[in-house]
């Protein structure tokens, strides 16, 4: 009697607008709502990114480390990571169409794909955030707070440890090297050819004399955090920080979601309902994840 | 076929649905749509009498601001030594009162109450689409009550920056005593209160989508189903963005990043913040800000439709013009946030656009206030303390939406812009008009939630006192408004060309007294009938919905037998070739017979 009031509940109207049960629509709706959430985000971003356009870093400058890999490499790595999560969404998809077709091994084996694939995306996530707290070639904040790049004639960026070593000795990243204030602005004062460079669009320098009055009262900034910023503007960073952490904090529910999903795939709880309709819900969740993945990369990455 | 008269049939096969249910199954982890209803009401109540409460202490403070009252430090404590108020806790009591009248008692008290409520019971569905989300909706919403309430007793005092908590006041903990642990524990609470919202809203536009009866076309639908949807879908789209804002400004707080702050000196200390700004949060803050205006007020539109028809016993007036102007206002009111920040340095060609979009919404709101008059012309009126509140909802709608398009509009705006005039605007045209809907739809529906019928007499006594008051406060605020005088000050006997407005703060303030104490008379109505009132017969009304096809006693899956099926609109009220004045929406069309 139990079940057959529980059909009644459900089947009463005969209203399924788009063929649609009704814990599909609330995902749906549910995701709207989210998307709001970042597009407040995001929007936010723009509204600051326009304020402060002439020391918003440029991602290629920022991103520039591969594991593994030497030298500059803009970008390449969060490419993969891109790429990986993208991927991640196509397995979503197989393993939901297994399930329509009630196949439990394949939609099992799909899963496994897509958690190993959001897993990398949220690992990965954090050796970005760690290359970008650590920092990368070091900035000098000027006393008007804006942070600018140290750079020879030639219009190259150099490292701190390039400034005070010597470019034979220094390497092209700081590591874990610290310096002071005063060894950078005394090695900056000894070398005529070193003036400083704005972080932001189309780098423009100092001329060597309003470089050295500019370093009255400046500061070595190493890497970024909530207070300081060595690649440009400081809302960069804030901005980077809450807004790939706000998605990194979806894709870890996702994959959350995803194990559970798993276990009850694995347990048979689907094949005993003869419906893999939750894999459907969350495989709904994480494109969405993806989708909102696509224009954070855009804003903070491309454009 | 009407299934009330065959349901006896199926009774007995019901009783075997029943779980066996205690004490704490019924009544506190109910995932029954009519008790998470009662849940909500009883809730919005409680911290209504506490909003209401705190808006009589502070006017205390504002008719006779130098005059001592014992009653301020029994209540105060040490926020009130020798019984005279302390300033940071009058700035804490506009913002609480704020906040627990808008969210607390306006959203969730009203939507909450009569979304769970009536959107099973009008669209003919067994319950909403999912009981256990529906019950996590009220534990999220009871949870941000009371961290709300606990946030009163904390040592540095609760939230005080305003009800829409701007930065740097909210942001910077060291800014003001309520600054601290108050507004931190501000920011939970609505958190949670998000949370609630959008899982209550999930379910009623879904089970609204899904589950209606058959025959139960979306142009079938009664109008308060109509509001209870759009309501649904303006929070699932404004709430997130307040909880961006909300997220950021935790983060300035707590992480020290500088969202909304930059180049602030706090006791000759500059902080290190540099670079954020306070407007990118009041856009961030109106998005939501402003369609909440109408997520409050659309409810209480609906179920004014509703009692307007059934009480005027005539069909609504343009129910195709009415849900149009749902949409419109709904749609509108995501482009007219600018028009609460037309002085932060907007640039006035922006200014003209919100100016403009903010204008239109007069359109779809006379639209609405004129159906209603329609509707009530040379109907067979039935004065019951609803059918009052109702028509007292087109008069402080009407009356507050006229002030609303001095205020739309740019070059007034900045003229009385924070003074009482916005005060009595915002009063009038939402937090009356809301909560005299609330009024009706408790006076209508208490029938249906608690199966007796409340006092007609004190109704009426409380309706007039509650109008004749609401008006004796709020009205004259237009005119201090009008004269200079500004919001949210603790004290004006320092501006000596506001004292001779200080009589007309005592009447406001004796006004507030007698509306305040009005509310007594409800309350105990309320309660009086729920255990001694007259036991209600099914349809007392003589109502065309839904609901009133169910049984008197309440039920799990609200109808015996089968749902009825519906066969024509809610508003057959006095149609030629009946007997009776009233055609519930479950009767079959008569042979020849046309609908609406």
């Amino acid at each position: 009697m139990a079940t057959t009031a529980k059909t009644n509940v459900w089947s009463a109207g005969g209203n399924k607008p788009m063929n649609s049960e009704y814990g599909k629509m609330m995902m749906w709706f549910f995701l709207i709502s989210d998307a709001l959430t970042f597009s407040g985000f995001l929007t936010a971003y723009g509204f600051m990114r326009f304020r402060y356009d002439s020391t918003w870093p440029i991602a290629e400058d920022v991103f520039t480390h591969f594991p593994g890999l030497e030298g500059d490499q803009p970008l390449l790595y969060v490419a993969f990571m891109t790429f990986v999560l993208i991927m991640s969404s196509v397995t979503m998809v197989l393993a939901v169409n297994a399930g329509h077709h009630l196949k439990k091994t394949a939609t099992a084996w799909w899963m496994v794909a897509t958690i190993v694939g959001g897993a990398i995306f949220v690992g990965s996530q954090a050796w970005e955030w760690y290359h970008f707290i650590m920092g990368d070639k070091g900035g000098i904040e000027l006393a008007n707070t804006e942070v600018w790049k140290v750079a020879n004639e030639e219009g190259e960026v150099l490292s701190l440890s390039q400034l005070v070593h010597g470019m034979e000795h220094g390497h092209a990243a700081n590591h874990e090297e610290t310096f002071t204030t005063e060894e950078v602005v005394a090695a900056f004062q000894a070398n005529e050819h070193i003036v400083l460079q704005s972080p932001g669009k189309g780098h423009p320098a100092m001329s060597r004399e309003a470089s050295l009055s500019a370093l009255r009262g400046a500061q070595v900034i190493q890497g970024a955090n909530m207070h300081h910023n060595e690649y440009g503007a400081q809302q960069f960073a804030n901005f980077f920080f809450f807004i790939t952490g706000f998605h990194g904090f979806h894709v870890f529910s996702g994959v959350v979601l995803n194990v559970l999903l798993f276990w009850n795939v694995l347990l048979g709880t689907y094949e005993r309902r003869k419906s893999y309709l939750m894999v459907e819900k969350v495989g709904l969740y994480w494109h969405f994840v993806d989708l909102v993945w696509v224009f954070v990369f855009t804003f903070f990455y491309l454009v | 076929m009407a299934s009330h008269e065959h349901g006896n049939d199926h009774a007995h096969d019901h009783d075997h649905e029943h779980h066996v249910e205690n004490f704490w199954s019924k009544y506190i982890f109910s995932m029954d749509h009519k008790m998470i209803g009662k849940q909500f009401l009883i809730t919005g109540m409680f911290m209504g009498i506490v909003g209401v409460f705190m808006s009589m202490l502070f006017r205390l403070q504002l008719a006779w601001p130098d005059q001592k009252f014992a009653i301020l430090e029994t209540f105060l404590g040490k926020w009130a030594p020798e019984g005279q108020m302390d300033p940071n806790m009058y700035l804490a009591l506009v913002t609480i009162h704020g906040t627990i009248m808008v969210f607390f008692v306006l959203t969730a008290g009203l939507s909450g109450t009569f979304s769970n409520l009536l959107i099973p019971l009008q669209i003919g569905a067994r319950d909403m689409a999912s009981g256990f989300l529906n019950m996590l909706s009220y534990w999220f919403f009871a949870a941000s009550s009371v961290v709300m309430l606990v946030s009163l007793f904390v040592e540095t005092g609760p939230a005080s920056g305003g009800w829409t908590v701007y930065p740097p006041l909210s942001a910077l903990p060291q800014a003001m005593p309520g600054s601290g642990t108050g507004m931190t524990l501000w920011l939970v609470s609505m958190t949670l209160f998000i949370a609630g919202s959008l899982l209550g809203s999930l379910n009623y536009i879904v089970t609204i989508i899904n589950l209606r009866t058959k025959g139960m076309a979306m142009t079938r639908l009664p109008l308060t189903i109509w509001a209870f949807l759009v309501t649904a879908i303006l929070g699932v789209l404004s709430f997130p963005v307040l909880l961006s804002a909300a997220l950021l400004l935790m983060f300035d707080r707590l992480l020290g990043t500088s969202f909304y702050l930059s180049d602030i000196m706090v006791a000759g200390e500059l902080l290190h913040n540099e670079g954020g700004s306070p407007v990118l949060y009041e856009h961030l803050f109106w998005f939501l800000g402003h369609p909440e205006v109408y997520i409050i007020l659309l409810p209480a539109l609906g179920i004014t439709s509703e009692v307007i028809a059934t009480n005027s016993r005539k069909p609504i007036f343009g129910y195709r013009a009415m849900i149009g102007s749902i949409l419109a206002i709904a749609f509108l009111s995501f482009i007219v946030w600018g028009h609460h920040m037309f002085i932060t340095g907007m640039n006035p060609f922006l200014g003209s656009v919100f100016t403009f979009t903010t204008l239109l919404i007069a359109i779809p709101s006379a639209v609405k206030a004129f159906n209603y008059i329609t509707t009530l012309w040379k109907g067979n009126i039935q004065f019951t303390p609803a059918m009052l509140f109702s028509i007292g909802l087109v008069s402080t709608f009407v009356a507050g939406g006229l002030t609303g398009i001095i205020l739309g509009d740019s070059a007034l705006d900045i003229n009385v812009h924070d003074t009482y005039f916005v005060v009595a605007h915002f009063h009038i045209v939402m937090g009356l008009s809301a909560i005299f809907g609330m009024f009706a739809g408790v006076y209508h529906w208490f029938p249906k939630m608690y199966r007796r019928m409340m006092n007609k007499g004190l109704g009426y006594l409380h309706f007039w006192l509650t109008f004749v008051s609401a008006y004796g406060v709020f009205f004259p605020m237009h005119f201090t408004g009008l004269a200079g005088l500004p919001r949210r000050y603790y004290s004006n006997a320092e501006f000596p060309i506001f004292d001779e407005l200080q009589d007309i703060n005592v009447i406001i303030t004796m006004f507030a007294i007698l509306g305040g104490i009005a509310q007594l008379i409800f309350i105990f109505n309320f309660f009086y009938s729920m255990w001694r009132g007259p036991k209600a017969p099914q349809n007392p009304w003589r109502s065309n919905t839904l609901e009133w096809t169910t049984p008197v006693e309440h039920m799990h899956g609200n109808w015996p037998g089968e749902i009825p099926e519906v066969h024509r609109w809610a508003y057959d009220y006095s149609k030629p070739g009946y007997e009776e004045d009233f055609v519930p929406q479950s009767t079959p069309l008569k042979e020849g017979e046309v609908g609406h």
